[in-house]
Order: structure tokens, then sequence, then C-alpha cells
């Protein structure tokens, strides 16, 4: 199966590569996958405490270069994002912006409980409590 | 002057050599006629071509032409050897023993035949991917009628003990069929020195057409039978009715003759390259080789690049550079490799892991641009992936608990 030229893209000039110091209280670092399941993504956003807004996102991931490019996008995407809003990125929305199809589809999910996970470490080191997502279908 | 994409994926499928494809030619065209039609010249000459192929073809395994059953492929020869024994001995027992990094043409056939009634046991490989003779031999009962084993396996490559196994089927009156896809053309086989009763081949592996292989059916010490599974016009001897592909098996024919004239030599440059890939990329931090290091097929090598996913790997050359992976990634059922996993590796080596199978026209230069591109991605990749930063950083992988799904 050929890959969509922005999974190419972003594959070969991956956005926010990196990552943040999660011993700060204002990081929130999503650690989502397995290695057994052959993907693993770590998705961190730095917020501002001032406003609550996303000033930084970094990511690394092990798996597919379709997961490369779904966690490359959101990072891109939180960047400027309120921390609530970010919680609103839909998996479907990077599928669709990728161009990735049907058997890709999981490791958009991926991305998507990455940023779950990150926001509500990052509400619990703040004090807040942690938001219930329904459980995503996966595979 | 390197062309683009190179070729490493061998062990799927070869090219056609162009003197296999020469020599079908004139069997589409001028010499189309049916082997069977046994009354006008049109199919003597189409008789004459199938009967001098089935020469060929028989030579390079050191068989007699009257014992090589034409198919379309391993797959069904696989189906033919194993049901066609199964049936045809069910009075003198109904289990069969194979192995769990079996081809599916194999495994799926045994499962059949379990759902018939028969029993099948699957032996567990050693890590090495090697068959155990010690639990071979135990594992045979007075109902055994047949051990299934492959020759050499498709993923790692891994050539089993035939001769030994073959010893101890003898033994205990068992017979022994192979599947010997990825061995024959490659290295010397040899149905009698390696005591086989029954053994499949293709085409396709060994540069000749896709569409066309051969059921070797040992006729003397002991004489074998397989119920035919496709009945009709009674062609094969019964065994195998359809009309005969004859261009495929003239190149089939072909394809035979010319390993058996260039093995040595293309095993000798082959495995050259080969062994300069295998040593090169193991030098990568953290890479392992799959499967046994000596007792192996002389043009492929499995290599894990652990903290990297396959898929992903691939992509940073595969436009480039045409391997497999036995990443769950790359499968439709987003399973890893199942002989990978037979090995006793991690699911993570196992979505690590890259195969390189090297062939007739492989390059030197071919490989020295694989080495560079496949070290500079895996490079690449880790410096995006957690799990090598954990690694780097001491991490104990086991120690975190994981959102398995
Ligand atoms: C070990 C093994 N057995 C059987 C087969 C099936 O052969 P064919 O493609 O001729 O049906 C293959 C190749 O795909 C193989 O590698
Ligand atoms: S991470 Fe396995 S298919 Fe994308």
């Amino acid at each position: 199966m050929a890959y969509s030229e922005k999974v190419i893209d972003h594959y070969q000039n991956p956005k926010n590569v990196g990552t943040l110091d999660k011993s700060k209280a204002n990081v929130g670092t999503g650690l989502v996958g397995a290695p057994e399941c052959g993907d693993v993504m770590r998705l961190q956003i730095e917020v501002d405490e001032a406003t609550g807004v996303i000033k930084d996102a970094k990511f690394k991931t092990f798996g597919c270069g379709s997961a490369i490019a779904s966690s490359s996008l959101a990072t891109e995407w939180l960047k400027g994002k309120s921390v609530d809003e970010a919680i609103t990125i839909d998996n479907m929305t990077i599928v669709e912006e990728l161009n990735l199809p049907p058997v890709k589809i999981h490791c958009s999910v991926l991305a998507e409980d990455a940023i779950k996970a990150a926001v509500n470490d990052y509400r619990k080191k703040n004090g807040l409590p942690e938001l219930k997502f329904e459980e995503s279908v996966i595979h | 002057m390197l062309n683009f994409p190179i070729y490493l994926d061998h062990n799927a499928t070869t090219p056609c050599d162009p003197r296999v494809v020469e020599a079908m030619i004139p069997y589409f065209t001028n010499s189309f006629g049916n082997a069977a039609s046994r009354n006008h010249p049109f199919g003597w000459q189409a008789e004459e071509a199938v009967d001098y192929a089935r020469e060929q073809v028989a030579k390079l395994i050191g068989a007699d032409p009257k014992e090589i059953i034409f198919t379309s492929g391993a797959t069904e020869g696989d189906n033919l050897g194993i049901k066609g024994v199964f049936e045809m001995y069910a009075s003198k027992g109904n289990h069969i023993i194979t192995c769990n990094i079996e081809h599916k043409a194999v495994l799926d056939t045994c499962k059949h035949i379990e759902k018939e009634g028969g029993e099948v046991t699957y032996l567990k490989v050693k890590e090495n991917g090697l068959v155990d003779l010690a639990e071979l031999e135990a594992a045979i009962k007075p109902t055994t009628i047949l051990i299934a084993i492959m020759y050499a396996n498709n993923e790692i490559g891994t050539i089993n003990p035939i001769r030994e196994i073959s010893a101890i089927a003898k033994k205990h009156g068992v017979l022994v069929f192979t599947d010997a896809v990825q061995a024959v053309g490659k290295i010397p086989v040899d149905v009698n020195k390696d005591g086989i009763d029954l053994m499949a081949f293709t085409a396709h592996k060994m540069y000749g057409p896709k569409g066309v292989g051969a059921l070797y059916v040992r006729r003397k010490n002991p004489r074998v039978k397989v119920t035919a599974q496709i009945d009709g016009g009674g062609h094969e001897r019964g065994m195998r009715s359809g009309t005969l592909n004859v261009p495929g098996i003239v190149g089939f024919g072909k394809a035979c003759e010319i390993c058996m004239n260039e093995m040595e030599e293309e095993t000798k440059r082959v495995s050259a390259l080969r062994d300069k890939l295998q040593n090169e990329l193991l030098k990568v931090e953290e890479s392992y080789l799959n499967g046994d290091k000596e007792h192996k097929l002389p043009h492929v090598t499995n290599i894990s690049f652990k903290y990297v996913e396959g898929e992903g790997l691939m992509m940073g050359f595969n436009k480039n550079i045409a391997v497999s992976s036995g990443s769950a990634c790359t499968s439709a059922s987003l399973e890893p490799s199942y002989v990978l996993k037979a090995l006793g590796l991690g699911d993570d080596l196992a979505h690590s892991s890259l195969r390189f199978g090297l062939g007739r026209f492989t390059t030197e230069e071919q490989i020295d641009y694989t080495i560079e591109q496949v070290t500079n991605t895996v490079n690449k990749l880790r410096e995006m992936s957690p799990l090598w930063e954990m690694y780097k950083e001491g991490i104990d992988m086991n120690s975190i608990e994981w959102a398995h799904h």
C-alpha cells in the first residue's frame, strides 16, 4: 500500500521530536501503546500556567510511518490550543488530514489516546480531577 | 550505477531468468499443443517438452522423472502431499507430526486435517529455529503416518537436519514430507541421500515462472502413493488432473537446469554478499540475528533492530530497497510474525525485524547501498523512539505498566 504524501512528509521531516522535562508541574506526559503491540507513543505538552495554553509539544514514537506522522501532526495541532481544546482533537480528523487507510486508523487512535493521557497527567499534577474518556475502539 | 528499486525479497519470489523466459516463449505460440493430445504433432511436441522438463526437474533433486508430479505451485504441492498421504494411508493411522514455523500452506492443511479427524502434533522449534530431533522422535506413536518438516524456513532461512529426521522416520516406518520451496535450487537437495518420500517445491522461488511447481513422490523403497485432490482427466498418473501448463513447465525445467549448473558459483558469490550485509548490520548497536547462524540458506538473513518498528523502518528506504518485515504493522492481521514469535523472541523483537533475501542478480553495490540506508534509518528512527530513549537511560521497560490493547 502506498503512503499519502502527507504521511511521507511527516515521516521524513517530523515536527517536534523530542523530550520535555517531565518533572516540571506544567508538563503533561502521555505514554500509550505497548512494545508487544509494535507501537508506543509518548506525547508531551508544556502548558503556559498563566494562560492555560499549550506552548510546546513534543513526541517520540515507536511504530509505523502512520503512527509517526499522526504524532507529529498531533504535536503541531496541540501548540497554541488550550488544554481543554486539546482533548477535542479527534482521531478521525487525523485520519482525514493524513489520508490514512482503514488498517492505519488505530495509529491515529494512539495519537488521540496520547493527547488525552498527556492532558490527564497535566491535570493530575495540578490538582485537577482526571477526565474520564470513553474507551476508544481500537483494532 | 545503481538502478532503483533494489530487490532484496527473493524469499517472496524471484524474477524469471531471461533464459527461462526465452525457453518458454515458443510454447505460448507455435508449440501451443495440449500435452495430452496423443494423436497429432502439436500434442507430441508439447508432451516431449514436458518430458524433457520433467527430466530437468528430477535431475536437480536426484529423482526419477516418473516421481515428479507437476502442480500449480507449492501451496498445491503441500496440500496434495499432506492430504494425499492422510487419505491414502488412513488405514495405517491418522497422526501427523509437523512444526510450528511451517508455511501457512502446511499449517492450514494440517488444521484442515484435524477437522477431518486427523491428529497433528506441532513441534515447537528450538530458539535457533531448528526442530529438536529428540522431541521429534518422542512424538512418534503407532498411529503416526507422516512427518512433515520444512527443508528451510522462508522467514529466517534456517535449514533443518532433514537427513537425521528421515533416519528417525525410517526407523519407525513413518513417511517424510518436506516443503523444500526455499531450499531447492539454492542448496544441494537430493531426495535419496536425504531420505525424502514426498517434497513440494515451486518454480517462482528459483527464477522460474509463477503458478507452476512440483510434488516429488517416491516410487521405490518405499513406493508412496497419494490420493488425488483434484479429480478430472487423470493427468500426472492420476494424482493431479488438469491440462498441463506447458510453457510454465518448460520454464520450470529450464530454471532447474540453470540452478543445477550454477548453484555452486552462485552460492559462493551470494553468500559472500549476504555475509557482508549481515556482518555490517549486526554492528549496529542492539541488533540481533534471528535464526541459527550456521544452518542457514546462503542468500538470506533476518535481523531485528531493537527499539525501532519494522514497517516504520522500511518506510525510510522502501522506495529504493524492497525487503520485508515480521512486524505486525505490515500484516493485515496486525499480528507479528508467528515464526519469529516461535523462536521465543519477545514480540518487540519480532516487530523490529527485517528479512533480506539476496538473489542471482544482487550486486555488491546494492548491498553497500543497503547497509548504508538501513543503518542510517535505524539511527534516525531511534532518535524518534521513546523506547530507545528509555533504553539509553537505563529504564527497565518491564517495570512500565503498558496500556495493552
Ligand atoms: C516455504 C514455502 N512454502 C510454500 C510456499 C507457497 O508456494 P507457492 O507460492 O508456489 O504456492 C512458499 C512461498 O510463498 C514458501 O515460502
Ligand atoms: S503503529 Fe502498527 S500499524 Fe501503525
